[in-house]
């Protein structure tokens, strides 16, 4: 097979030559060769997993190239330099519905942030943005949140984002999977009229939907990373002899046996007359303001195939989803085999199969593991498990991948072994949420087999989603679903007769438009209004460092900080709650020693010794024991803190002046409390002692020993606990809260998809990570004020120091918590992992080594090093000077200097992680 | 039985999710390992901090005998060596924290004495640091009394029979500190990792979609439950046991007493318990980043009010009512009660018991969200 055709031409747009890109084991792309002609619209054709994707993120540069060349606009992109230079030239839109859209932000928000990407001046931007909202409908809608867009518009505001800064190359993944088909027409004829209007800019997209790839100027078929053929539609089905560009495609397949299986046979359906299957009765459900489903009612007889088509978010999911009783319906009921759903209903659960929309088996199980395991879990009986688990393998062709990881399957594949495990306990009912998304012609075509063969041979009910027409043409009878409605259910042939059009394609555009008008169709001619020059200096504003662009990150970061309000509620008023129940809970006085007596002696002069000790307020005697075994068991029991024995004689040695010894156990299990205990009950008895020296000797009361020590508490005059916690507190919630919330950001960029737009747009990594830090800081800061509010106000500690000095150290603070939670974010992958992480690395030094509860002074040299180089020690200090000591900037720049360190290190050091590409 | 089952093969689909990820493997063997050695060195049990290492400064105007042997009186590890200063030096060496305490010896102040007058001394304490204010003025004293004695006894040879008060310290003869420090360390780290292991494994299961596919078949909301907590729970009691027997006991030399199959059904229990609030606050939670946020909320006070840091008993009433809830209060008393007294089940069953309850109290409050959790998810 070919693998490496090229257009030609010496003015390629990208010239490709033995690209190769591997992830672990498994091979994306195989030493593909090609070239692609400019001004033209590009199709890449295949299936998911073949490499498409990977192709396109190389091309745009977001990808790290492993081997292989590969020029775009007339230089390597293995050249920094170079994908600096043309990154502006470039514009990707990624392959998921909105995926590089800030799903917070409103459609205006998320273009005039694209727009102060690439620079653009207020006036500039907003000329551009209302051009592009007019072209493609979206300005009635400017205001909207990009989550709560229809997907086609959706992919439209990708668009508009995509094209807002007069790209010469557009790169397209996949824009219209998914999307119904009156809004991808709207699609193609807005890419239509926008290269009318610009006509050098070429254009590549990649698209699973053949149909599309018809309208394509030139195409690229791939399979498994190669590529296997170039050229137009028309060629490449001229040199396959295909009729069509599926037939074509499928040709082309290097082990495909040449000859394309005829259209699936499928036998009529034998209507028995029973009672249905599945009942719907005007199925309803809301959530919130949004009725994502809207009366909904069929019926659906046994062993009937019944279709759902429609583009996503038209509510197919959430109407299956209360089939299966995952969701109660808001109105309405749906009825299983006459029975209304019951959430809790095992029985029903074991006649009732489900494949939903994600991949939904356990990647890390193997195939057979994978069977097993449902086997188990719907309680076959062993032997039953072993023929069925078998019967499986051989019917669905699984027998060759029985003991391969299911994660590492090829799609096809697991769309298989996902219908196998769903139809392992042979259930009656099938419900099956866009099964083949995604997979090649050929094996849907197989998985249709398996379905009829299920159908007509097992007489299994099936429900399936789809937003394929030539899938729903297949169905016995099909629903058309626009917006959370049915717009009409018939068999497919009937639908396509009464609404005058000749395929079923026309006929839902048909059905669309007589439901909802035009839809929100754009105005292309809007383009008309010309295109907007930039402004000046164009290169100067993509160059190395731009402070708008820092400012643009960080102004969306803060609108999607504050369109969650309750992280942000359980960060500020979490942290306040916690500084109130911290401060009280560590900072409080030792409770008094409990200790229990065995008096051996019972005479006055015993009962006086224990009465002197009890008198002590540090001292309380609780219950006096009668052995020593009893004593034991106490202070096992842990009920006291020691025990004190006094010997029989004692009275009588005293009296006559003879030494004796009595005897204290101590529970020593809590060290500092057993030092504690000592140092009281040593004290108690020394004044004891003294008393008694007193009596003896008749001195003069305050030359018993000697000394008078007058003690001077510095700071804290009455040596109040909440002196002492108060201000420390703070520097621990401070640490952690900031640094958390930082470390979820860059994760969940990374988890959603939007850190594409980081790799793609000429946003380097420090406007990136300062950027996104600015807002954290400024939330640090807020919290700061609070928790000082609550510390002076609510628990009555008193500033005496500098504010201005205590506040400057605060943004510091905050610079160096969000430095961390930034260098944790750049390191890992997902937000697991950064909380994990995060939390792991972080409350130890802060709660240990910073001086929260023992100085650091008194540390051993490990701890104190661990403590300087950890910014809470600094903070605490600075804080603790500001509060207690009265300090001012004179006594404390020390510690302002070395908090001032710690944010541009850490920031250095999260700039070295972060990657401007994706591995 | 079916359900055992159930609940049985469900867990080892957990087991493959975590041993398979080589990222939390690392960071599960850090937290037993390398965090416990680093938070156990410091980190010095009940008392709020360590009175040791206390830096004390002396403004010695006397030089005498008596002044020269007071200051030699302050022995390590409760302090540091005496730095000697001026007078004039105590302020700014108080306000810079180079130490904690300053004694001023008047001249004539052995004189004084000898001549039975009053001595005054004047102590001055930084006392931002409330919690080591009293154990530090305490020693002190201590030191100045005896050396004081010391010195009267010597000149004034009045020896007079008395009371001698002998102490031994039980179960932790040499009041070593690094006894109760790693022990703290440790399970503050398997608390931690308990709470963010079982949350995040349904958080993440409930972003993949791979929840529903479970919420179909004949599976209940408690056996998908009860599965993540026995799965991390195996985990993790392995990880405990391990970390206790190498680390602590190796490593670390700290010598435990009591008995271990009692140990470890306490700690199971605890670890269920624990977990419970892990699966509870990732229903609670509608994303990471909130999941995180409530984890911080509900850790810090774990750790720092469980006992490990100050005794239960030192805080006010209204907190303890809601201390009691956390079943870390419990297991801490627990553990040290078994581990350094070999107290046996008829003295710790009090507490057995009330882990037992709690994990029972966060467990169904976490069934009764699941459902709500997943809709608002879907």
């Amino acid at each position: 097979m070919n693998t490496g055709v090229s257009s030609g031409g010496q003015d390629a747009v990208v010239r490709i030559s033995g690209l190769s890109q591997r992830y672990k084991s498994v091979v994306a792309l195989d030493a593909v060769t090609l070239d692609l002609p400019p001004g033209q619209i590009v199709g890449l054709l295949g299936p998911d997993g073949v490499g498409k994707s990977t192709l396109l993120d190389l091309i745009a540069g977001a990808r790290v190239m492993q081997d292989g060349t590969l020029n775009v606009l007339g230089g390597s992109m293995s050249d920094a330099a170079h994908r600096r230079r043309i990154g502006p030239r470039i514009a990707y839109m990624p392959q998921g519905l909105g995926k590089n859209l800030y799903q917070t932000l409103s459609v205006h928000e998320n273009l005039t942030f694209f727009g102060q990407l690439f620079g653009q001046g207020k006036a500039e931007r907003e000329a551009r943005i209302k051009r592009l909202t007019r072209a493609t409908g979206l300005d009635p809608f400017v205001d909207r949140p990009a989550g709560k867009l229809s997907g086609g518009m959706k992919q439209k505001l990708g668009l508009c984002c995509s094209l807002l800064h007069d790209p010469d190359l557009l790169i397209l993944d996949e824009p219209t999977t998914g999307v119904d088909p009156l809004s991808r027409r709207q699609f193609w004829e807005l890419i239509d009229a926008i290269r009318a209007e610009r006509t050098g800019m070429s254009v590549l997209v990649s698209t699973a939907y053949m149909d599309e790839a018809d309208g394509f100027d030139w195409l690229v078929a791939m399979d498994a990373g190669r590529v296997i053929g170039t050229g137009t539609a028309a060629e490449l089905q001229a040199r396959t002899g295909a009729a069509t560009l599926e037939e074509a495609f499928v040709r082309l397949l290097p082990d495909s046996s040449g000859d394309v299986s005829g259209p699936l046979e499928i036998p009529p359906l034998t209507d028995d007359g029973g009672a249905p299957a599945i009942t719907a009765r005007g199925l309803t459900k809301r959530f919130g303001d949004f009725t994502a489903v809207s009366d909904v009612s069929f019926d659906i007889r046994p062993g009937e195939i019944f279709g759902f088509l429609g583009s996503n978010g038209c509510g197919k999911t959430t109407t299956m989803k209360m089939l299966t009783g995952l969701l109660p319906a808001s109105e309405g009921e749906a009825l299983l085999f006459g029975k209304p759903v019951d959430a809790h209903d095992m029985a029903t659960r074991h006649r009732v199969g489900f494949m939903s929309q994600a991949f939904s088996l356990y990647g890390e199980l193997t195939v057979s593991e994978n069977l097993s395991l449902h086997a188990r879990l719907f309680k076959l009986e062993k032997r039953k498990a072993h023929s069925r688990i078998d019967l499986m393998r051989d019917r669905f062709g699984l027998g060759p991948y029985m003991d391969k990881r299911a994660g590492a399957l090829p799609l096809g594949m697991r769309q298989r072994l996902s219908l196998a495990v769903a139809v392992l306990h042979e259930p009656e009912v099938l419900i099956l949420d866009e099964p083949t998304s995604g997979v090649d012609p050929v094996a849907r075509d197989q998985f249709w087999e398996l379905l009829i063969e299920l159908s007509r041979g097992d007489r299994v009910t099936i429900f399936i989603s789809t937003h394929f027409m030539n899938e729903a043409i297949r169905c016995d009878r099909i629903s058309l679903m626009h917006a959370g409605r049915v717009l009409i259910s018939d068999a497919p042939e009937q639908i396509i007769q009464q609404s005058g059009h000749d395929n079923l394609e026309a006929a839902f555009i048909h059905y669309i438009e007589a439901a909802s008008g035009n839809g929100a169709a754009g105005d292309p001619e809007a383009l008309a209004l010309g295109a907007v020059a930039s402004d000046a200096g164009s290169s100067d504003r993509l160059g190395r460092f731009s402070l708008k662009r820092l400012l643009a990150l960080s102004h969306r970061e803060t609108l999607e900080v504050l369109r969650d309000p309750i992280r942000l509620a359980f960060a500020v008023f979490g942290s306040a709650i916690l500084l109130v129940v911290l401060s009280f809970g560590m900072g409080s006085e030792d409770a008094a020693a409990e200790f229990t007596v065995l008096d051996s002696d019972q005479t006055p002069a015993s009962r006086a010794y224990v009465a002197a000790l009890d008198a002590s307020p540090d001292l309380t005697e609780v219950a006096s024991v009668l052995t020593l075994d009893a004593l034991r068991d106490q202070l096992v029991a842990g009920k006291v803190d020691a025990g004190v024995e006094i010997p029989a004689g004692f009275g009588l040695d005293m009296a006559l002046g003879r030494d004796t010894d009595i005897f204290t156990l101590i529970d020593g299990s809590n060290v500092n409390r057993g030092e504690t205990v000592l140092a009281s009950l040593e004290e108690a008895h020394t004044a004891w002692l003294a008393d008694q020296q007193r009596q003896t000797y008749h001195v003069r009361e305050h030359t018993v020993v000697g000394v008078d020590v007058s003690a001077r508490f510095l700071y804290n005059p009455n040596v109040e606990i909440m002196m002492a916690m108060g201000p420390s507190v703070p520097a621990i919630l401070l640490m952690l809260f900031p640094a958390i919330l930082m470390a979820v950001s860059v994760a969940r960029e990374k988890e959603v998809g939007t850190i594409i737009n980081f790799y793609v747009t000429p946003t380097n990594k420090v406007e990136f990570l300062l950027g996104k830090q600015i807002p954290y800081v400024a939330l640090a800061v807020f919290n700061f004020l609070l928790l000082t509010l609550i510390v002076t106000i609510g628990l009555d500690v008193p500033l005496k120091g500098s504010f201005l000095t205590l506040m400057a150290g605060s943004a510091l603070f905050g610079f160096a918590s969000t430095g961390f939670g930034l260098i944790v974010s750049s390191m890992v992958k997902n937000q697991v992992a950064a909380v994990t992480v995060a939390s792991l690395l972080s409350v130890l030094p802060t709660v240990t080594y910073s001086g929260l509860t023992q100085p650091l002074s008194t540390m051993s040299p490990t701890g104190q090093t661990i403590g300087a180089l950890w910014p809470a020690s600094y903070y605490l200090s600075l804080s603790v000077g500001s509060y207690t000591k009265g300090l001012g900037l004179e006594y404390l720049w020390t510690d302002l200097v070395g908090l001032a360190v710690f944010g541009p290190v850490f920031l250095a050091i999260a700039t070295v992680f972060l990657k401007k590409q994706e591995r | 039985m079916d359900r055992l089952q159930r609940i049985f093969w469900l867990g080892t689909k957990e087991l493959r999710a975590v041993t398979s990820d080589v990222a939390m493997v690392v960071m599960i063997i850090i937290a037993f390992t390398l965090m416990v050695v680093v938070g156990g060195g410091e980190h010095n049990g009940p008392g709020g901090g360590s009175s040791t290492n206390m830096t004390i400064a002396i403004v010695d105007e006397d030089n005498s005998a008596l002044s020269r042997g007071i200051a030699d009186g302050f022995l390590e590890p409760d302090f540091l060596p005496p730095t000697y200063i001026s007078a004039n030096e105590i302020g700014p060496g108080l306000d810079d924290g180079a130490f904690m305490f300053a004694l001023s010896l008047p001249a004539g102040f052995e004189s004084d004495l000898r001549h039975g007058r009053l001595a005054e001394l004047l102590l001055t304490i930084d006392a931002t640091r409330a919690t080591i204010v009293a154990d530090g003025a305490t020693m002190i004293s201590l030191v100045l009394q005896t050396e004081v004695a010391r010195f009267l006894t010597r000149t004034d040879s009045s020896d007079d029979g008395g009371a001698t008060l002998v102490t031994r310290v039980a179960f932790n003869p040499t009041g070593d500190a690094s006894w109760t420090g790693p022990i703290s360390s440790l399970l503050d780290n398997l608390s931690m990792l308990t709470i963010l292991l079982t949350g995040a494994a349904l958080i993440r299961e409930r972003e993949r979609g791979t929840i529903e596919h479970l919420m179909v078949m004949p599976v209940s909301s408690f056996d998908i439950a009860m599965a993540k907590i026995w799965a991390n729970g195996l985990i993790l009691i392995i990880a405990f046991v391990i970390s206790l027997t190498f680390v602590v006991q190796g490593a670390m030399a700290v010598p435990l007493a009591g008995s271990v199959p009692l140990l470890l059904v306490g700690t199971a229990l605890f670890i269920f318990a624990t977990a419970a609030i892990g699966i509870m606050l990732a229903t609670l939670a509608r994303s990471m980043a909130q999941f995180a946020m409530l984890f911080m909320l509900t850790y810090l006070p774990i750790m720092q009010l469980s006992g490990g840091v100050s005794p239960v008993e030192n805080q006010p009433e209204i907190l303890q009512y809601i201390t009691w809830f956390l079943p870390s209060r419990h297991y801490l008393d627990f553990a040290n009660s078994v581990l350094f007294r070999a107290a046996g089940f008829d003295v710790v069953w009090p507490q057995i018991v009330t882990i037992a309850g709690l994990g029972t109290i966060f467990f169904s409050i976490s069934l009764s969200l699941f459902r709500r959790s997943i809709e608002a998810s879907g």
